[in-house]
């Protein structure tokens, strides 16, 4: 989709009153006259490969690459500059990253979720660097003379093969800059036998010696001159409005300089900003200071009597009577209720908050009718609109600069901290305003990932395998935080992990209930996937005992021989976004990879007791993973986990230890959900404020060792998402582990350390 | 009040309030914003300098706690052998992801092999539990530690 089609979606949406169609994760707007579209061609913003955009060399050979992705610690600098690099023939320590503004238009897609950024610009970014080198080598044979094809590039240089000349890229870029951008079909691309830095490790991060001596510079981090330092009173409960602001006392700390109202946005929430009292000051101990002196009254609104652990009945009604069916195969109805050893179970996944260790933060500053923002935003082009919007200025007048995100998670896609910014900059009559978010403040005013209860039954053959499955999935859909009164997962949220379920089972029923959102709602690190992969991957296991079969075997044999299944067959017409044909459910590599964790991990080996080996693998981004942990769990149910194995699968590898990072990282965060993750609400209030209440794994907690297998990497292979689909095999390979080790079954995260009565 | 700290080797006059988390004095009036905020309670760990060779949580402690004592920081880690090592090594091992909780992680590293210069991974554990990165890179820390101590050794 090009920038002008976004634009015009934009405007659609928002002669209907908002501004979400840009901003919903599928990132596809379907229009019944056009074939269909997939991958980044079908994100808002689409894809741009123009060289010009991307490189420029300076007469002194360093090499300036712009990365339009946010980098939020999956290294994305680093391996798209690579990328670009690589086929520029540039050379690596000469490279600088510059990281790009908001801007689709110049740009293409910068929205960064769903990983996507590898799998949607790996090919585009390739063509970017080896239509820059094609220039360049143009612009040395015509210097020199002599035709195109007798000169090459090689290590940021061109050279005559005849006479043996060279010309650096320095000298020539500046008449490389007027050589015509071959086409795209033109582009001759590097075999992949000669790439030097894609697929190796040994690559430099761009900014990991920033990091070490703390000049890296993160959204809170911005300094401009004159600048105001504030926090923010947000209504409690959502939906809430101020009644009543004292701010006397609030103005009498000293530092204070003056306190704003924001006004709250009616529901849906979208990313507009909550609403509230800001306190601007002079630093940010005076603006804390400060705000604990304001005197509030709120209207807490119609959420105030909305109670997580009474909603609890609400899901378990619902996933105890039919809801939409989004998959039938067979007649599962009628075959639950014949003979047959028949199983069901309720698995329950609480509120997550992402808590990333940067907060929300944001500064901005209006001057000559211009507004320029700086803040850690995984969305830079729907944090542009939001400020354009809220503003009400032209879109040119409008700058947001990408700061890198300390950490993000998916929270730091929507971007209402910016717009607080914005507003309270223009509130100051455009002095520069930095918003910091306590950690209070970040726990209590997420986008959460959704509560889920799902249900599952199943009626087991003479054989043991299944001949009945049945799912029903509920849980509030991220629409809700959108659409006013949107209930229920919609295709892009069962279609992660629940709908495509490639096992051999004649009959499927699969089930959407529907059920309402009272919370702000929004997308943690594999979404929808952590429940539906915590439910079934645990259901399997038991499943399996039911069966007296080993668990391993009997996923193998559930799953089949090996097949390259379409999608759409399993009802699935989303596929995340990708095409069918080019992604198809490939069961060869879902079983490599469980054969790969189990045998690195020793599966079957003799446990001592209350030690146990539990196994989950899933399906998730185009990506595929599995996880084996070994956990050991003592008399007063301690849990320790010596060693986690995971064996993942995502096609072409362009960066391999930051993959090793991304699957090391997104094991301790699943651990992490497993055993401790929990947010709840009483009378429409978040009841966790901090890591005291909100606990995160801790080092001594951490898996002594967790061990990556990398699958042989092909080119061939489109590649798939590396951020997120590491995080769903954990929890349910935890709980499996659990049950081998203790007999325990645990259906209910989190678990707890020592193990909580509540978990089972 | 006026206070005079000293910080990475440099005597700095300041003017706060008496109650001023030493935190902000070095992120807001200083800027140093290499030392991270990360949850105002000294849960988490971002925030870790030595003062006086101690690791110390400054969200939590008052600046005037500092006056006459010797402040580093991350910007200022880099001064001895030690803290060079543990910066190498984390390079070495790629350890950042978001990078963010890293200015603490290191500091708490650093004070930790000053004081037990071969750790065990209990000890690492002890030392190191105070720090929280959500990222999930306490594998590579953990094998950072032992590098850096390694090297360290190697060069005694």
């Amino acid at each position: 989709m090009s920038g002008l089609t976004r634009r015009a979606v934009l405007q659609g949406a928002a002669a209907l009153g908002g501004l979400a169609l840009c901003l919903r994760q599928s990132g596809r707007i379907v229009w019944a006259s056009q074939p269909p579209i997939y991958g980044a061609d079908a994100d808002p913003g689409g894809v741009v490969d123009n060289p010009l955009v991307f490189v420029s060399i300076h007469p002194d050979d360093t090499v300036l690459i712009t990365v339009h992705r946010p980098e939020m610690g999956q290294g994305i600098r680093t391996s798209l500059a690579l990328v670009v690099a690589d086929e520029l023939e540039a050379q690596w320590p000469r490279v600088r990253v510059i990281q790009a503004p908001a801007d689709e238009t110049r740009y293409g897609s910068q929205d960064t979720d769903g990983s996507r950024s590898m799998r949607h610009f790996f090919e585009p970014m390739r063509r970017v660097g080896a239509a820059a080198r094609m220039m360049l080598e143009g612009a040395a044979a015509a210097h020199w003379g002599v035709a195109v094809a007798e000169v090459v590039a090689e290590r940021q240089q061109v050279l005559h093969r005849g006479t043996g000349q060279r010309l650096a890229y320095g000298e020539l870029a500046e008449a490389a800059m007027r050589q015509p951008i071959p086409e795209p079909a033109q582009v001759r691309l590097k075999d992949p036998a000669q790439f030097r830095y894609i697929g190796k490790s040994s690559t430099r991060s761009a900014d990991g010696a920033d990091i070490v001596v703390g000049r890296a510079v993160y959204g809170i981090d911005t300094r401009l001159d004159g600048m105001l330092y504030a926090v923010v009173a947000r209504p409690a409960v959502l939906g809430g409005k101020l009644a009543h602001c004292d701010a006397q006392a609030a103005l009498a700390v000293p530092g204070v300089v003056r306190v704003v109202q924001i006004p709250s946005h009616p529901l849906p929430a979208q990313y507009f900003p909550l609403g509230g009292v800001a306190v601007l000051a002079s630093n940010t101990w005076a603006a804390i200071k400060g705000r604990e002196a304001l005197q509030l009254q709120w209207d807490d609104g119609a959420n105030r009597t909305y109670d997580s652990q009474r909603f609890e009945t609400v899901l378990e009604r619902a996933v105890r009577q039919p809801g939409k069916v989004v998959r039938d195969q067979g007649d599962a109805m009628t075959a639950l209720q014949k003979g047959g050893k028949r199983l069901e179970a309720e698995y329950y996944l609480p509120f997550l908050a992402h808590a990333s260790m940067e907060p929300p933060a944001a500064t901005a500053r209006i001057r000559d009718g211009r507004c320029e923002v700086w803040a850690p935003v995984q969305a830079p082009q729907a944090t542009r609109d939001l400020v354009t919007s809220l503003l009400g200025m032209k879109e040119a007048d409008v700058t947001v600069h990408v700061t890198l995100l300390g950490g993000a998670f998916g929270r730091k896609s929507l971007p209402d901290f910016a717009g607080e910014a914005a507003l309270l900059s223009r509130a100051m009559q455009g002095r520069a305003v930095r918003v910091m978010w306590t950690r209070e403040d970040d726990i209590r005013h997420d986008y959460y990932q959704a509560v889920a209860l799902e249900r599952l039954e199943a009626v087991l053959g003479p054989d043991g395998m299944p001949l009945a499955w049945l799912h029903r999935s509920a849980s509030p859909t991220e629409n809700a935080t959108f659409e006013a009164g949107a209930e229920g997962e919609d295709q892009t949220e069962y279609g992660m992990g629940m709908i495509n379920i490639p096992f051999r089972i004649p009959n499927i029923r699969l089930e959407i209930p529907r059920v309402p959102a009272y919370t702000r709602i929004g997308w943690f690190r594999s979404v929808y996937n952590i429940a539906h992969g915590f439910a079934i991957q645990s259901f399997l296991d038991e499943l399996a005992h039911a069966a007296g079969r080993d668990p391993r075997a009997y996923r193998l044999e559930l799953i089949g021989a090996p097949r390259r299944i379409d999608p759409r067959s399993l009802s699935d017409n989303w596929n995340y976004g990708e095409s069918p044909v080019l992604y198809p459910l490939d069961t060869a590599r879902l079983r490599a990879v469980i054969e790969r964790a189990t045998r690195e991990a020793g599966w079957g080996r003799p446990m001592p007791k209350g030690r146990g080996l539990g196994l989950a693998a899933t399906y998730s981004f185009m990506s595929y993973a599995a996880a084996v942990v070994e956990a050991r769990v003592g008399a007063d149910g301690a849990i320790s986990i010596p060693r986690v194995d995971i064996a993942f699968d995502c096609g072409a590898q362009v960066n391999p230890d930051r993959i090793r990072a991304q699957l090391e990282g997104s094991c301790i965060m699943g651990l992490t959900l497993a055993m401790h993750g929990e947010i709840t609400f009483k009378d429409g209030r978040v009841q966790q404020s901090n890591f005291n209440d909100f606990p995160v794994l801790r080092m001594p907690a951490a898996p002594r060792e967790i061990r990556v297998h990398l699958q042989p990497a092909s080119f061939e292979i489109p590649p798939g998402g590396v951020g997120e689909p590491g995080l769903p095999p954990i929890a349910p390979a935890l709980c499996n582990a659990i049950f081998a080790a203790t007999g325990r079954r645990l259906r209910r995260l989190p678990i707890g350390n020592p193990l909580s009565s509540r978990a089972s | 009040m006026p206070l005079t700290l000293r910080i990475n080797d440099r005597s700095v006059p300041v003017e706060v309030a008496a109650d001023t988390p030493l935190l902000w004095v070095l992120r807001d009036e200083l800027g140093l914003t290499g030392t991270k905020f990360g949850c105002g309670m000294g849960l988490c760990g971002a925030c870790t300098v030595h003062v006086a060779g101690r690791p110390v949580r400054t969200c939590i402690t008052p600046a005037s706690a500092a006056q006459g004592k010797a402040v580093t920081t991350i910007e200022g880690a880099g001064h001895d052998r030690i803290g060079r090592a543990v910066q190498s090594a984390w390079l070495a091992l790629g350890v950042a992801q978001c990078g963010y909780c890293q200015a603490g992680q290191i500091m708490s590293a650093i004070a930790l092999l000053r004081d037990t210069p071969q750790p065990t991974d209990a000890d690492i554990d002890a030392a190191m539990a105070g720090n929280i990165c959500r990222c999930g890179t306490y594998p590579r820390i953990r094998a950072a530690i032992h590098r850096a101590a390694e090297q360290l050794r190697g060069a005694a």
